[in-house]
């Protein structure tokens, strides 16, 4: 460096300075965006605490919607009908999904066919879910020509199969070959060593992909618009419209009445509060429960 | 299962349709197993009873084309939604064809049906979001891998994905309380005064319309680009760091020139996979948008989206052509969201699978 003459040596600091500058100056940009993406987090989230906390009661449990203009009232048909749709989608969607993860994961690892389902499952998890429940409306309602909690139950069920068979395929991925392989060593038929073998050494991966699934339909409002319609009675019958939480919050989130306005952020905290809750459970379970290494 | 019992253990595994890695294996791991812990002399009591549980090839062929339909299921779900929402669609494809797309009248009470304002607002919306979370996601990715102490990365990327379990109703109940009114008092005076001359923000503003759609919009998408480019990220192979530090670059260098030049195919790709997100969101933007069916390049200004046109009037439609007109523009938003993702996750796939074998 001595060698050189005073003027590059000064070009050559200017230059170091202008890197470290700018350096210091990417970090400082990526830690205020940080803050700055975890700001509308805290808001939603203190804001909807602080209104939902105080408009919760008892009879937001226990009571079905009053007409407009009377005080109280809760959403106990909403929650109740959100489960049993639910419910529906979960009994649907949820074998479907793991029976095709386990073709992607056991029969078809590095086959075209495979590289194929899982794409398009890929496609389908990206399709809006308004869609759904157009084909859902499409395919159950206008032929039976009444709305019915069902045809909702389909299209969530339809939006789970993607994500349920995405992660019982990568679960099933962990479980080390040479278990099956001690399996089918003793004599043990191909369906039954996937059974009782890999289905069950991955099944807290997979229980945990169907809570991510489960998580994700709970709180999707737009594919139950036009099928499951919404109810203000209390109604168990899936052939019939039925209420739905995320729907009832919908409905009252855009209507002029204060007291509804009340009613959707304490829908909207029971909401949150039990999709928070599977996701933090999935990721204990996540955490600790998969098999770990084995190679 | 009818062979002799004579036959010793390993020739069985042919029988089970296993392929051939696995039978070598097998005889490997038999061979093991009979040199740690002798050989048992009577080895059928367990084999008995299993082979008495089992039904053999037709349980595995009944059980294997069982999954096989399971996943050929998921071609039928896309291609049952396509033919559905097509012969729905019939009537308003044969009444108006391609005109339905470049016409800006939407006035179903005259029978009149163009969907170009709610395309416009789709698109406008979801590029304006992209526009704002994309670097704040890239940003994030690069504090979260890079930057961040090992103590917060847990918790911060936690936090992240949180964002993506809010369900939409919820970002638009917040919206319209929250969101709306901090546009229309704080933010929206600020950007007419500095802004106002490129003629994107003029008064009046209140707080419902487009701009507002895309901030919220922006959030939801976050997490979809932040999580995938994260991943991109950590696929470029460790050594591809190493190389460009050991020539003395600093950090943002290595970063520029040894990761996002690498995984620039990767990250596009989750660009893109956000914007899919955002075109095809509802609920949320249905609530603060304004809903109002015209095309105008004021930001502040109401628009209209082709998922929440379909959400809003749905279930108020009267006429047959009216429910086609709105189950083409789901038709519409099926194709397009299919084609987006379809690029997005193969430009994806090219990043991680190239660099799945060399990473750390």
């Amino acid at each position: 460096m001595s060698a050189l003459p005073v003027r590059s040596r000064a070009v050559a600091t200017l230059i170091t300075l202008r890197r470290s500058v700018t350096n210091q100056l990417v970090t400082v940009v990526a830690i205020i965006s940080t803050l700055l993406v975890l700001v509308p987090l805290v808001a939603i989230l203190g804001y909807l605490i602080y209104k939902g906390a105080s408009s919760l009661n008892l009879a937001f449990f226990t009571h079905v919607p009053m007409p407009v203009g009377e005080p109280g009232g809760g959403m106990a048909n909403a929650i109740a009908g959100s489960a049993a749709i639910l419910g529906l989608a979960s009994l649907l969607g949820i074998p479907f999904g793991i029976g095709a993860g386990v073709y992607l994961a056991e029969y078809a690892r590095g086959t075209w066919l495979g590289a194929a389902v899982r794409f398009t499952a890929d496609v389908l998890n990206g399709v809006p879910s308004i869609v759904m429940g157009l084909a859902a409306y499409a395919l159950i309602v206008a032929p039976q020509k009444h709305f019915s909690g069902f045809a909702g139950g389909v299209a969530l069920a339809i939006m789970m199969v993607p994500t349920v068979a995405r992660t019982t395929e990568e679960m099933l991925a962990t479980v080390p070959n040479p278990v099956r392989e001690a399996a089918l060593g003793l004599g043990i038929p191909k369906w039954r060593t996937v059974l009782s073998v890999s289905l069950r050494t991955a099944s807290p991966g997979i229980i945990t992909g169907c809570m991510l699934a489960f998580a994700r339909v709970a709180g999707e409002t737009a594919p139950l618009l036009f099928t499951a319609f919404g109810n203000q009675f209390w109604s168990f019958n899936l052939s019939q419209p039925i209420a739905a939480l995320p729907l009832q919050i919908y409905v009252y989130a855009l209507s002029p009445y204060d007291e509804w306005h009340r009613l959707a952020w304490a829908g909207a905290l029971v909401l949150i509060v039990m999709i928070m809750a599977s996701v933090t459970l999935v990721r204990i379970f996540a955490n600790r429960g998969v098999l770990k290494g084995g190679h | 299962m009818s062979e002799p019992e004579t036959i010793p253990m390993p020739p069985k595994a042919p029988e089970q349709g296993a392929s051939p890695t696995i039978i070598k294996t097998v005889v490997a791991q038999h061979d093991a197993g009979v040199k740690a812990a002798a050989v048992p002399s009577a080895p059928s009591a367990v084999r008995t009873f299993l082979q008495a549980k089992s039904s053999g090839r037709l349980a595995d062929g009944a059980f294997g084309s069982l999954m096989l339909i399971c996943a050929l299921g998921i071609f039928a779900i896309v291609l049952l939604i396509l033919f559905v929402l097509i012969s729905n669609s019939r009537l308003s494809i044969h009444a108006s064809g391609w005109k339905f797309f470049t016409s800006q009248m939407w006035d179903p009470v005259s029978g009149q049906f163009g969907a170009l304002p709610f395309v416009y607002g789709t698109v406008l919306s979801s590029l304006l979001a992209v526009v704002m979370a994309v670097p704040l996601a890239l940003a994030v990715s690069i504090f979260l891998l890079d930057i961040c102490p090992k103590m917060l990365q847990g918790p911060i990327s936690f936090l992240t994905e949180l964002l993506a379990a809010i369900p939409s109703v919820v970002y638009g109940l917040w919206g319209i309380f929250v969101l709306v009114p901090i546009i229309r008092d704080q933010v929206g005076p600020v950007l007419l005064k500095y802004l106002g001359w490129t003629g994107l923000f003029v008064a009046p503003n209140f707080g419902v319309g487009m701009f507002t759609a895309s901030v919220i919009l922006a959030i939801m998408i976050f997490p979809v680009i932040s999580s995938i480019s994260r991943d991109v990220m950590r696929a470029v192979p460790v050594n591809q760091r190493e190389a460009v530090l050991a020539l003395g670059a600093t950090r943002w260098e290595m970063l520029r020139i040894g990761v996002l030049r690498n995984a620039r195919m990767g990250i596009i790709g989750s660009v893109i996979l956000g914007l899919g997100r955002a075109l095809g969101e509802t609920i949320a933007v249905t609530m603060v948008i304004g809903n109002h069916p015209v095309i105008l390049k004021n930001l502040f200004a109401p628009g209209y989206t082709l998922a929440s046109v379909i959400a809003n009037e749905f279930t108020e439609a009267t006429g047959d052509l009216y429910l086609s007109a709105l189950i083409e523009i789901g038709l519409a938003l099926f194709l397009v969201t299919i084609v987006v993702n379809a690029i997005a996750r193969l430009m994806v796939w090219a990043v991680v699978r190239d660099n799945a074998g060399s990473a750390h």
